[in-house]
């Protein structure tokens, strides 16, 4: 028995019939193309599959795309527009705040989340805020350097 | 690890999916946050044939204060009540332990109900819950009952409810002036199941002696914990280093943990007498500040 | 020559893509017509399967093909050997490497026995649940001491023994030298398994294009080139047949080099077979048992001392874990073998391995490959007589290492590449300084007692380390001008996140005079580059570095001839920059690359004999051995006694990695070695009972560091060349994670002043659980073996 779900992904309209099984992360990389989310242990562990579900993080292989109807979802393709980089992700890169970029997309939008909440965060915050991402690659620290940055150029311009 | 196939429903009220889950009883599960469950069905190790997804019911979201208790909806998310200055004010124990939960993704979606009725006994709330001596209002299609905290954990990953119950609603006791409350774990990472945690809550009477003491623990069993005798013995003492030392020795004998890959036995007791001597002391000052 | 990018902090240039989620990893490639793969896996550790009823998986709907190992015909057979035993006397190697499927008898849990093939993954799952497989479940080989010892049961039954290899080394006399010793210390040391779990986990999706009758599969691996040539022979292709192209992948550490994975040997074959595409992506259940693992070594070793703390000389006999197979040779206990020497003069040494088989996870090398075990154990070795001498640890460490005059210094033994152990050049002391004096060790020395009477457990580690890198065979390079005027850059190693975009391009731009945004650069894809061993053991910027300069050198020459003859004047008034030749001292006389380059490619008339087309050469560079990088690390750690949890309250890693191409790049791969060493260390351990069953299979209990887990590190280097290749550089890849297992151990020993109880942290990984443990174990630690005179 297939369901229909209609909803916001980045900003554009999709209706589409699912099947009840299908995970929210398959459905987006799968059905919508939009593979930036990226799949690392589908047990809510690692983070990478971290999308924003009407503004809040949350792991998208712990849902189902059945219960998506009527909902807006952000991922990692819609951090940036028209190839400009969000001050995060150019932080990100100025910072060496990534390796192999596979974890990169979880944490930009649970990162994008936590400095809207916390404009002007701590070191310890970061860091709490990250230690449901994990990154096998960078030991974290050009990461948090990265939030750092972004949150002082963010602030820095009102 | 994909999940097997199940029929969904999302049903538009407390009562269309109460009917749903005494039609199918065993068959059918709850799905609320998600964060044990789906999980538990990508791995293949849940395969109910009915998900009833309770994520549409907004009516069952909702922190309220009420005389001397605290009413919550099973379908609050930890993210809200994490937030919410009614928990922070009059369940303190819950506000500290809320942190410790998973992480903040994991918050977002995971709800109190939910954790309750998947009763993991390493979890931090169930004990939270089970120390401040709540009360689980479950609803059926047949009517309504009231379990206590102590009868709804019955075993690993087994509650008191019926097959056609819904955990609907947590009511939890306001302590009096002069209490003070804490929570402490080790875990092996920030946001893992602990390896042992305590709930504790100390009321005092005028005389600053202990009136009231509840001690629950996480990972220390096949249910979250209790250790009354440790609480009892504090009746009418005056918390120090003495006192709390010989509860939690007291209290180590009353918990029955099984270890696991991270810690021996031994060491899970061990680490209860520690953080039951410094839970206290920390709740005993709580109490008289 | 514009403003020099090598050695500059350079920005990526595939971070763009990546941090907009447009760059391609495996999972990302969706085909017409693709079809999902699933694998019925061995519940079992080690079973004789007698039977395998498949009939209702093929039934189901959505279900395309279902293949057991009778089903693959002639096309089954064991994997290849990925490197021969080393030319080392007396060694005994019994190869037995991976099969696709299993025919007859399982040799760990999670071994492939069925392959599904169905319309997508979640019916592919299904019909793997519908597959029945009739095990007889035999008793596991888990320990390693009772695998050497086993008389029956054993992995290979047709072996009779469970001995995988056996290879003894010496430099010098050990019998007799110790004789003369003053201090002997001997002990036991374990280092247990672990995993690299990188986060994106193996996948393979192959297509075969039967117009074109070419086969294409996208992998995760680390040495496409290998995975071609293998390909093409075992389906009776030629190699321009076959296009492998490893993408983004997404994390390697050294498992993802492993060949050939059953996975990658079927999914091809069966592609073929069906004229469909097929993917499989690994999931991470999978992957705890389907990836190989690393680690799991026991060791008794000993050391003679001079009674002023001079090394007299090492013995070292130890039992290596290979896991069910061996396709990966000695390369791990070879490692520890050679590793363990470290930046010491070690005039005797003895030192001999037993490999052995048992029933788990293939081990193959992991970032570190087998050098921790090595560096464990002799800095461990050095504290304990440290102690015993009454001598500081960071003393009897510098008095003990090869002196910046002694290089090039020959260890007189075999190395993993099949080269005599000789360090190329070294210096030793000023990483030594300038590591006691950024952990501040005199002072906290100092400041011990106060802390400690105020309750503060606080302790100061300190540990030596050198690292093989940059071993050959070889790489190559082939550097094109285009026709915009951008420069590309093929290589076939592939790229795991080790920023190859950026400092490779860095190369190319400094020779030809573009922006490093300019250099196009792809790896790991071999229609691009036909030529390559792989990314492995720290060699992608030694080997392919070099290389890259090289024949960007000759793309240089080439661009400076032909804007010559542009200008008719000499190649010595030219000058590159900014993409364009100009003439030295006259303005407007500027041509741009783009422009040279359509010029090196006429369309019509004539051109002199012997022109080659084209602004591009190909060069390829192959070091005659590898490059020995060094570095120490010194970490402070407080210790809750009670609970013993950790904090780390200092971390400094100061390195010697010859010339450095990007500071950023190399801080990021050192900061990440030491997460996977502190992991290594203090958390990751991967748990088997005694039928082999792994215990901890999920991301919830294998744990792997947060950012609250790895401390924020200090860094600083120190830079002696390498003389082996003309960019003098040497490898990092994997410094950062080698030494953190015995600073742990000594740090966490002497917060709690564990020595002075008697206790001796001679294991890793620790956990608060276990260091409990031991530290209650006060006095168990078996000291009659140490004698002072």
């Amino acid at each position: 028995m297939s369901h229909k779900v209609s909803l916001t992904v980045n900003g554009t309209a999709h209706t589409r019939e699912v099947e009840a099984r299908l995970l929210l992360s398959d459905f987006l990389r799968h059905d919508l193309g939009l593979t930036g989310t990226h799949v690392g242990c589908e047990h809510g562990v690692c983070g990478a599959c971290t999308i924003l579900l009407d503004g809040v993080p949350v792991r998208s292989c712990l849902m189902f795309a059945a219960q998506i109807n009527g909902k807006s979802i952000t991922t990692v393709e819609g951090l940036s527009a028209d190839g400009k980089l969000s001050p995060l992700q150019e932080a990100f890169r100025d910072a060496h705040g990534l390796q192999c970029g596979y974890c990169t997309p979880g944490i930009l939008t649970t990162m994008t989340a936590f400095l809207a909440e916390t404009p002007k965060p701590s070191e310890g915050d970061i860091r709490e805020a990250l230690s449901g991402n994990l990154c096998r690659c960078t030991g974290y620290q050009n990461i948090v350097d990265a939030v750092k940055l972004a949150a002082e150029r963010m602030s820095a311009k009102p | 690890m994909k999940p097997a196939p199940f029929r969904y429903a999302a049903p538009a009220s407390l009562e269309e999916a109460l009917a749903l889950k005494a039609e199918h009883g065993d068959e059918a599960k709850f799905l609320a946050g998600g964060q044990s469950l789906v999980p538990a069905m990508n791995f293949r190790l849940a395969q109910p044939a009915v998900l009833i997804d309770l994520n549409g019911l907004d009516a069952l979201a909702y922190v309220k204060a009420e005389g001397g208790t605290v009413r919550i909806g099973a379908m609050t998310r930890y993210h809200t009540l994490q937030r919410d200055k009614t928990i922070g004010s009059k369940v303190a124990l819950m506000a500290e332990a809320l942190p410790e939960v998973a992480h903040p993704a994991i918050r977002n979606r995971g709800t109190l109900g939910g954790n309750l009725s998947h009763a993991d006994p390493a979890s931090e709330l169930p004990a939270v819950v089970l120390a401040l001596g709540g009360t689980l209002h479950a609803r059926s299609k047949k009517g309504a009952r009231a379990i206590t905290a102590k009868d709804f954990f019955v075993g690993v990953l087994t509650t008191a409810l019926a097959n056609d119950e819904l955990l609907a609603e947590i009511e939890l006791p306001v302590f009096p002036p002069r209490s003070g409350t804490c929570f402490l774990e080790v875990a092996r990472r920030k946001g893992d199941y602990a390896m042992m945690g305590v709930a504790c809550a100390v009321t005092l009477d005028a005389g600053g002696a202990c009136s009231d003491v509840h001690l629950a623990y996480c990972n220390a069993g096949e249910t979250p914990v209790a250790a009354p005798k440790a609480a009892q013995a504090l009746k009418g003492q005056r918390l120090d280093d003495k006192t709390a030392r010989d509860a939690a020795e007291m209290a180590k004998g009353e918990i029955r943990p099984f270890g696991n890959v991270h810690a021996s036995v031994d060491y899970q007791r061990h680490l209860a007498g520690v953080l039951t001597r410094r839970a206290l002391i920390a709740a005993y000052g709580r109490a008289r500040a | 020559m514009s403003t020099r990018s090598f050695g500059q902090p350079i920005k990526r240039n595939e971070d763009a893509r990546l941090l907009q989620g447009k760059a391609l990893f495996v999972d990302d490639v969706e085909l017409p017509r693709l079809l999902h793969a699933a694998f019925v896996r061995s519940p079992h550790a080690h079973a004789r399967i007698r039977g395998i009823d498949t009939s209702a998986a093929k039934k189901r709907a959505g279900v395309v093909a279902v293949y057991t190992a009778a089903d693959l015909g002639d096309y089954w057979k064991p994997g290849p050997l990925l490197l021969p035993p080393p030319p080392i006397e007396g060694v005994v190697f019994n190869e037995r490497t991976q099969v696709p499927l299993v025919k007859d008898k399982v040799r760990h849990a999670g071994e492939p026995v069925v392959l599904v093939i169905a319309e997508d993954r979640y019916i592919a799952e299904d019909a793997a649940g519908d597959v029945v497989v009739d095990y007889e479940a035999l008793p596991a080989v888990v320990d390693l001491e009772k695998a050497r010892d086993a008389k029956t049961g054993f992995v290979h039954d047709d072996l009779k023994t469970n001995v995988a290899a056996h290879v003894r080394q010496t430099k010098g006399d050990y019998a007799k030298a110790v004789a003369g010793a003053a201090c002997v210390i001997k002990r036991r040391f374990l280092y247990d398994r672990g995993t690299s779990l990188p986060i994106e986990t193996r996948g393979v999706v192959a297509q075969w294009d039967g117009k074109a009758d070419r086969l294409t599969v996208w992998d995760t691996t680390q040495a496409p080139v290998f995975i071609r040539n293998g390909l093409a022979a075992m389906l009776n292709l030629s190699e321009r047949q076959v296009r492998v192209i490893a993408p983004f992948i997404g994390g390697g550490f050294g498992p993802k080099i492993m060949m050939f994975y059953p996975e990658e040997v079927l999914l091809p074959w069966a592609a073929m077979k069906l004229d469909r595409p097929i993917k499989w992506i690994e999931d991470r259940f999978e992957h705890f048992f389907a990836t190989t693992h690393e680690r799991g070594q026991l060791h008794d070793a000993e050391i003679a001392l001079s009674k002023d703390g001079r090394i007299i000389g090492v013995k070292d006999v130890f039992l290596h874990d290979t896991g069910a197979y061996d396709p990966y040779g000695l390369t791990v206990p070879i490692n520890s073998q050679c590793t363990l020497l470290g930046p010491y003069i070690v005039p005797n040494y003895d030192s001999t391995f037993t490999a052995l088989f048992t029933n788990k996870p293939i081990v193959t090398p992991y970032r570190g490959a087998g050098r921790q075990h090595g560096v464990f154990v002799m800095e461990r070795l050095l504290d304990i007589a440290a102690r015993e001498l009454k001598m500081d640890r960071a003393e009897i460490r510098r008095i003990n290492f090869i002196p910046p005059d002694a290089f090039p210094y020959d260890n007189q033994i075999i190395y993993q590449d099949f080269a005599p152990l000789v360090y190329d050049s070294g210096n030793y002391q000023p990483i030594l300084d300038k590591a006691l004096k950024a952990i501040g060790y005199k002072q906290f020395l100092e400041e011990q007692p106060a802390l400690r009477a105020a309750g503060k457990h606080q302790g100061i580690g300190l540990v030596c380390y050198v690292e093989g890198t940059g071993i050959g065979p070889y790489e190559g390079a082939k550097v094109q001008v285009q026709g915009s005027g951008k420069v590309s850059l093929a290589t076939g190693i592939g790229t795991q996140g080790q920023g190859h975009y950026t400092s490779f391009a860095q190369i190319v731009a400094d020779q030809v005079g573009v922006a490093v945004t300019d250099v196009d650069v792809v790896t790991g894809d071999t229609d691009q580059f036909y030529w390559g061993a792989g990314t492995f053991a720290s060699r992608g910027a030694v080997v392919a570095g070099n290389a890259v300069n090289d024949a960007a050198k000759v793309v240089r020459q080439k661009i400076l001839r032909t804007a010559a003859e542009h200008f008719e004047c000499a190649e010595e008034d030219l000058a590159l920059s900014n993409g364009a030749v100009s003439v030295v001292g006259v303005p407007g006389k500027t041509v741009k690359l783009g422009v040279l380059a359509d010029e090196a490619n006429p369309m019509r008339g004539a051109v002199k004999p012997g022109t080659e087309p084209g602004l591009e050469a190909t060069s390829y560079f192959g070091p005659e051995m590898g490059a020995t990088a060094a570095g120490i690390h010194a970490m402070i750690v407080e210790v809750d006694p009670e609970t013993c949890t950790l904090e780390i309250k200092k971390y400094v890693v100061v390195h010697d990695c010859g010339t450095v191409i990007n500071p950023l790049i190399l801080a990021g791969q050192i900061h990440g070695g030491v997460a996977q060493g502190v992991g290594n260390a203090f958390y990751e351990q991967l748990v088997f009972d005694d039928r082999g069953q792994l215990l901890n299979a999920s991301l919830a209990d294998y744990l792997i560091p947060t950012a609250l887990d790895v401390p924020r590190m200090t860094l600083d280097h120190t830079v002696t060349p390498s003389p082996l290749n003309p960019l003098g550089i040497k490898g990092a890849g994997e410094a950062g994670a080698i030494p953190v297992g015995p600073l742990f151990a000594q740090a966490i020993e002497d917060a709690l002043g564990l020595p002075g109880q008697g206790v001796e942290l001679n294991e890793i990984p620790l956990s608060p659980s276990r260091l409990w443990e031991l530290a209650g174990a006060l006095a168990k630690i078996d000291t009659s073996a140490t004698r002072v005179r």
